[in-house]
């Protein structure tokens, strides 16, 4: 009896330790890549299609392209955005990862410092045609300023206002808002009969991040100082993220329910006619696969502020997109620079950005008159005249993670009919800055 | 009482000796080399054992092992790669964490509180159900066994699809929570938020308690096949009613059952992962913040995983603290009982 116990209790005392110690770790750290296996490549694609199925179908039909040309075989895996960053800090880990890879543009400068990926320097891009093939603003987006980027931009995209024209029509408004103001008085006219406004993604903690930078841009405030240091909150910032949660809790142009949705449902409702106005990143192939016609939405740029232009704060937009990566772990270093020459050349810009509804970053094939369509033509525009990129910091994704949880936070009481007052917003922030790593 | 079946490696750690000892001597005496041969015999069961006993050491000892190291380094992105590079950061990690002035350490210690209420609510509830539904199942009636296989069904269906499909029904504006409570019987004035806000807690608890009673039952179940009949029918015989039958008879003789089983859950749930983390995403709301989703956010969302070993580790003492409290305090109790 007694030694059944024991041993009942060491198993217990052994399972209990090996469900904490969640996490172990590697040590492999080989050096810039090798080319023992140069027959074959791994490629994590993040997911741009309506779903992982489409991706797949759509990326393999160019996979064979380049397997004819090149004789390497790829093996593809899409991988949904909620795993994408887990997969890769697992594989940096590890040192056992794919040999290409597709990045949120805006996590670039946090994987540059894990060391986990090839830096592009002069000869990696000369290898895929020169860095002066692509958008100096995409590029800006590859990595911390003054380093080698540590990507290459394959996908560019930005924010637009995405509105329903018979919702609009109805409602008697002729024309999209081109101001914050506008959008409030519009929204209000629109919110009435269980149809909203404006529709947000209040705990998606991205989107969240997204919004408030750009609104934290028109308010002269950055998240971070010049020396990196963050500053969450500094009064533009707070009046950033109290003008964001006030569409719903104050303006009432958002519908509570909004303040949980994290899996794109504001589409859904755009899409279902529930939501006037939605803002998002080429939203077009979402809205057509959800059963909506071309000609029942508008595109038009985000609302800027009332008053003079201004060139900073007339920002309306991040610089979104996806940056496509080589692990510097990679069997296949040869293959894998071919690779992403093969994604970034001109031909297969414009058939994937096409494809996607994003904007190529590769100036030649921006020129193709599918990128001058309205929808397309309003995402270009904003991408090169007014997007600014997310701070390109190593601390990115914590800030995303602390501000976007804040944000969230504050949804949720404006949901519940709490008051949303500038030093609440204040609070919330505050501890999101405590947060940070020092 | 029965004690329950002991584990398998115990059994088969002791049998073969004493085996080879009984058969052993007589030939061994036979040979010269009396020593090796005894050696060799006695140490062929170590022998056998040793695949295990490295496996073991693989799979549990060694990543405990690094998991501690860990929580004495400073461990962020810039090291991951090769994490052997990472500083050495000596009890840092340990005063952040335990630091309840300051926002980290505060914000562990509320966790931690949320933890323990919930732990203590769904355990409770999980043995209230199980015991009930399994005493209620003892008599044998039309259906019995289509019902125990009923119960049973939460317990057996996989976490993530069974924990996604209460996501979609705690949902406000289109979950079926709502629909019940808000459209078909009219209950509380606006729709509530169950994913959000402060009711998360008891959306959490809900679905912990769904998933967790079914495996009370079962070891309830198995618990009473034990209690000879004849006690019952000497009690009714005394004039005993259903409630002093399960007071004076069911109870008393479940208790040793019942000493594992609340402990397993109290584990189980102090550590439940997948239901908070399905539920509510890398984020859960501060209502619903359980430590083992907060390391998690302590540690992979914000890349600092050198904090979040040293949180791990203050749970694991936390719960061995627990653990050996517990069994000790029930192990004395049942010691007096069997004198």
């Amino acid at each position: 009896m007694r030694r059944l116990r024991a041993a009942a209790a060491f198993a217990t005392v052994t399972a209990l330790a090996a469900t904490a110690s969640a996490c172990g770790g590697g040590s492999d750290t080989g050096g810039s890549g090798g080319n023992d296996s140069p027959k074959s490549l791994t490629y994590w694609a993040s997911n741009q299609g309506p779903n992982i199925e489409a991706d797949k179908k759509i990326l393999t039909a160019e996979l064979k392209k380049f397997e004819q040309q090149s004789g390497i075989k790829v093996k593809l895996e899409v991988i949904p955005w909620s795993d994408l960053l887990n997969r890769i800090l697992a594989a940096t880990t590890s040192g056992q990862g794919p040999d290409v890879l597709n990045i949120g543009n805006t996590w670039s400068a946090s994987l540059q410092a894990t060391g986990a990926l090839l830096p592009w320097d002069q000869a990696a891009f000369d290898a895929i045609g020169g860095r002066a093939r692509f958008a100096d603003s995409a590029v800006a987006a590859a990595g911390a300023p003054g380093k080698d980027p540590a990507a290459v931009p394959l996908y560019s995209l930005s924010y637009a206002l995405y509105y329903n024209k018979k919702m609009f029509a109805d409602a008697g408004i002729a024309k999209p808002p081109a101001t914050w103001d506008e959008l409030v008085a519009d929204g209000k006219r629109l919110s009435k009969d269980g149809k909203w406004a404006l529709g947000a993604e209040g705990a998606n903690l991205a989107n969240n991040i997204h919004q408030v930078f750009v609104l934290g841009k028109q308010h002269g405030a950055d998240f971070f100082d010049s020396a990196g240091k963050p500053t969450f909150t500094s009064e533009g910032a707070v009046a950033a993220v109290k003008q964001y949660v006030d569409f719903m809790a104050k303006d009432r142009i958002v519908a509570p329910g909004n303040a949980e949705y994290a899996q794109n449902q504001s589409l859904r409702d755009f899409s279902t006619g529930r939501t006037a106005m939605v803002l998002w990143q080429a939203a077009a192939s979402t809205f057509a696969a959800q059963g909506m016609k071309p000609e029942d939405w508008g595109v038009a740029p985000v609302p800027v502020p009332a008053g003079t232009p201004d060139a900073v704060k007339n920002v309306n937009s991040m610089v979104a997109g996806i940056n496509i990566s080589v692990f510097k772990n990679t069997h296949n270093r040869d293959g894998a620079l071919r690779f992403v020459k093969f994604m970034t050349s001109d031909e297969e810009q414009r058939i994937l950005n096409k494809t996607y509804g994003s904007i190529p970053p590769v100036k030649a094939a921006q020129q193709d008159p599918a990128f001058g369509a309205p929808d397309t033509s309003v995402l270009k525009e904003t991408l090169l005249k007014s997007a600014a990129p997310l701070p390109q910091v190593p601390e990115e994704s914590q800030f995303e993670t602390a501000v976007g949880t804040a944000v969230k936070g504050l949804w949720a009481d404006a949901a519940a009919g709490r008051e949303v007052t500038t030093e609440s917003v204040k609070e919330a922030l505050t501890k999101a800055q405590q947060q940070m790593p020092k | 009482m029965t004690p329950p079946t002991p584990a398998p490696t115990a059994v088969g750690a002791q049998a073969p000796p004493e085996r080879a000892e009984r058969s052993g001597p007589p030939r061994a005496r036979r040979r010269s080399s009396r020593a090796p041969g005894w050696i060799r015999r006695a140490s062929l069961p170590y022998l056998l054992l040793l695949p295990a006993l490295a496996l073991e050491l693989l799979v549990h000892l060694v990543p405990m092992v690094i998991g501690v190291v860990m929580s004495f380094k400073t461990l962020t992105q810039f090291y991951i790669r090769d994490w052997t590079t990472a500083p050495w950061s000596g009890f840092d990690n340990y005063r952040i964490s335990v630091d309840f002035s300051a926002p980290v350490g505060k914000d562990l210690l509320d966790s931690f509180v949320t933890t323990c209420l919930f732990t203590v609510a769904s355990v409770a509830l999980c043995w209230l159900l199980g015991t009930a539904a399994a005493v209620f199942m003892q008599e044998s009636f039309r259906g019995r066994g289509l019902l125990r296989a009923l119960f049973l069904v939460p317990y057996a269906l996989p976490v993530y699809a069974a924990v996604i499909t209460w996501a979609f029904m705690f949902q406000r504006d289109n979950g079926l929570v709502n629909h019940v409570l808000h459209d078909q019987l009219g209950l509380g004035g606006d729709r509530a938020f169950w994913l959000i806000g402060d009711n998360s807690f008891y959306a959490l608890l809900t679905v912990s308690v769904w998933k967790g009673w079914p495996f009370a039952f079962l070891i309830v179940t198995a618990g009473l096949q034990n209690i000879p009949k004849e006690l019952y029918e000497a009690a009714a015989i005394d004039g005993a009613g259903v409630w002093q039958q399960i007071r004076r008879i069911t109870l008393p003789s479940l208790r040793p059952v019942n000493q594992v089983l609340v402990l397993v859950l109290f584990l189980w749930t102090f550590n439940d992962f997948n239901t908070p983390y399905v539920l509510f995403g890398r984020s859960a709301p501060k209502a619903a913040d359980l430590v083992s989703i907060h390391i998690y956010q302590s540690s992979f969302v914000t890349w600092n995983f050198g904090t979040g070993a040293a949180m791990s580790v203050l749970l694991v003492l936390f719960l061995l603290v627990v653990t050996g409290g517990y069994l000790l305090l029930t192990s004395r109790g049942r010691k007096s009982a069997d004198v």
